[in-house]
């Protein structure tokens, strides 16, 4: 004769019951584990937020960026360090389009000088760049259009301003687009502005500039062909390293340079930054998981605690169910259940106020605090799984008791 | 004649205590016979209880056979004896055991949860079981708000929910008036005359052993007498 276990729904049901009767108290025991997923999600939010707040502070350095610079002149003795040397050309631009895996590059040049619109004046830094210098820097434009090929071209006279520039050049709020301007008394005619890109990494105002075709910078600012830098953007973040490297392998062919002897340019690499970044991310996430673990379980010592009391307290309820007919099995399922329920209400409970909790920290600290939904299934699911770990040694006692003996237990 | 729903042959059972071993029964025999209704006396400590439990397979004998309606139970396992607990024996407690905070008809529900009925089939049968011993008023009452005697009601039909064969009563009326006791007693005649339940009930109260058809002593682990009802004789 094969009995078969009471099924799932009604030891469920069972479960419930008993907890449903004991209701303070479930209350309780739940909060250990309810404090401890709460903290974990709020945490964890809080590091998922930094993680994407310097996610996009290094996307909006530029996407995919290398950055290659002229490298030192030996002047007789005297070096002139990174980026003295004119030894980056156009030319070598070309050549680095044509490689594979890269989706687009731009010289820059720079020249420091003083600005003239109407009465104002303002001294800031020209930078000479290519159409896609804007795709390449990860830079959207507030009002006007960029710069095209065609002013590249034909050396055009046109200009685009950041924000700095635009509120001092245009202090009444004016709107600069169509508006000349002077630089190095060569009129400009203003065709947009670019939005606010804020503070650098080193804390410069990267608004504080004015773009204008590299060729017109060349031919009408500075005068000379020297380039300050080439910026080239891989087409996947994957690709960065070959892109460097064929970069490295083409600059040195172009340049003559010898099997073993030191470069004439650098190659400075973004990417470095972020890998550095998302290591310290995985170093908070490590701890994270740490906090997460010790709270569990002090949350569920605090279960196995009640339970083992619970367990006492219903002797004689366990030990009328053997005598109408319960199997041992029977009985350490029912212990079982009642924990697991216990501790997953209570990592359930704890999403709930976690999530509240990181909404709290959001609004009230401005923190990019995100809930990951990953974090909410691991939360819940392990605090089930503290619920078997910390519930069986209560239910196994349970279910070895003597009925006689729990019969007549006062 | 039928076979007997009790048979035991010099059934022992003692105690390994500290130092010495204590003997609880020292060689029983007995049959009880579907349909009777018998009485189990004696002191405290004469194995009385002891009896009891091997009988309920709550407790196993040391030595000695045990054969329920006929199959030997000595060597089965637990689980096997829980299933037969579950569908052929009833227990009723002098202290009722009815698990508190839950009405009467779910404390009746238990032996069917764990026979395996269907949930439909179990309220059916728990509301039934609860009229026969006239509490369907209370079914959804919870036992705080019963009386004694109300409780040891819901509690024999808890016992008698899965149609068994035997019920076994210990010190059912230790706990109540004596009016609630003539009650339950009255209930338990019936329950045995209507339906044809065998009953074993353990008692020191000789009024109460009188309602049995039969009435077996023990004394120092052995049977000291065994003989049909003499109400007369007993209430004198």
């Amino acid at each position: 004769m094969k009995i078969p276990a009471p099924k799932l729904p009604s030891t469920l049901r069972i479960a419930l019951g008993a907890l449903a009767r004991n209701r303070a108290r479930s209350l309780l025991t739940m909060l250990g584990v309810v404090i401890g997923v709460a903290a974990v999600i709020v945490t964890v939010a809080i590091g998922a937020g930094a993680r994407t707040s310097v996610a996009s502070q290094i996307n909006g350095l530029g996407s995919n960026m290398l950055i290659v610079l002229p490298g030192s002149l030996n002047l007789g003795g005297t070096r002139t360090g990174t980026g003295g040397a004119s030894t980056l050309s156009i030319a070598d631009g070309l050549g680095i389009a044509q490689l594979p895996h890269v989706a687009a590059v731009s010289p820059t040049v720079t020249v420091r000088t003083q600005v003239v619109a109407g009465n104002n004046n303002w001294q800031t830094t020209i930078t000479g760049v290519a159409p896609s210098y804007t795709y390449i820097r990860n830079w959207p434009l507030a009002a006007g259009t960029f710069l095209s090929q065609r002013d590249v071209d034909t050396s055009a006279k046109v200009a685009v301003l950041g924000q700095t520039v635009a509120n001092n050049l245009f202090p009444d709020g004016s709107n600069p687009v169509g508006q000349t301007i002077l630089i190095r008394n060569v009129p400009f005619v203003v065709t947009g502005t670019l939005g606010p890109k804020g503070q650098s990494s080193v804390g410069q105002d990267q608004d504080d500039t004015i773009l204008v075709p590299f060729s017109s910078a060349l031919e009408r600012l500075t005068g000379q062909t020297t380039l300050a830098s080439m910026l080239v953007s891989a087409d996947d973040p994957s690709n960065i390293a070959q892109v460097q490297s064929e970069t490295t392998s083409l600059l040195e062919l172009r340049h003559h340079i010898a099997t073993g002897a030191p470069d004439d340019f650098s190659i400075r690499n973004l990417q470095d930054i972020a890998n550095a970044a998302s290591a310290t991310a995985s170093v908070m996430q490590v701890l994270l998981a740490g906090v997460a673990a010790v709270s569990l379980l002090v949350g569920g010592i605090g279960i196995m605690n009640i339970m083992l009391v619970s367990v006492t307290e219903r002797t004689r309820e366990i030990g009328l169910r053997v005598a109408v007919g319960a199997r041992r099995k029977a009985i350490l399922w029912q212990f079982l259940v009642e924990a697991v329920v216990l501790a997953t209400l209570g990592g359930a409970a704890g999403v709930v106020f976690g999530g509240v909790g990181s909404v709290a920290v959001a609004t009230l600290a401005k923190w990019p605090a995100t809930v990951p939904p990953s974090a909410v299934v691991l939360a819940v699911a392990f605090s089930a799984l503290v619920g078997v770990f910390f519930g069986y040694y209560p239910a196994a006692k349970a279910s070895r008791l003597d009925p006689i003996v729990a019969l007549r237990f006062e | 004649m039928a076979t007997p729903v009790v048979a035991v042959r010099d059934l022992r059972r003692i105690y390994p205590l500290a130092g010495e071993a204590v003997v609880a029964l020292a060689g029983v025999d007995l049959d009880i016979e579907p349909g009777e209704f018998v009485a189990v006396m004696g002191p405290s400590g004469s194995g009385k209880s002891t009896f009891m439990h091997i009988v309920g397979f709550l407790d196993r004998p040391t030595s000695g056979t045990y054969r329920f309606e006929g199959r030997d139970v000595t060597e089965l396992g637990e689980d096997e004896l829980a299933g037969i607990r579950s569908r052929r024996l009833g227990f009723v407690f002098q202290a009722y055991n009815l698990l508190p905070r839950t009405t009467a008809v779910e404390n009746v529900e238990l032996p069917m949860l764990y026979a395996g009925v269907g949930e439909a089939e179990r309220r059916r049968a728990a509301l039934a079981a609860l009229d026969e011993v006239g509490l369907s008023k209370q079914a959804f009452q919870r036992p705080n708000q019963l009386s004694g005697g109300q409780q040891q009601r819901v509690a024999i039909a808890r016992s008698l929910v899965n149609d068994p064969s035997l019920i076994l009563a210990d010190e059912p009326t230790g706990a109540l008036d004596s009016r609630s006791s003539e009650d339950v007693m009255a209930l338990f005649e019936r329950l045995n005359r209507e339906r044809g339940i065998t009953i074993m009930l353990v008692t020191h109260e000789p009024d109460v052993a009188a309602h049995a058809q039969r009435i077996v002593t023990f004394r120092d682990g052995k049977i000291l007498s065994d003989a049909p009802r003499a109400r007369e004789a007993v209430t004198q």
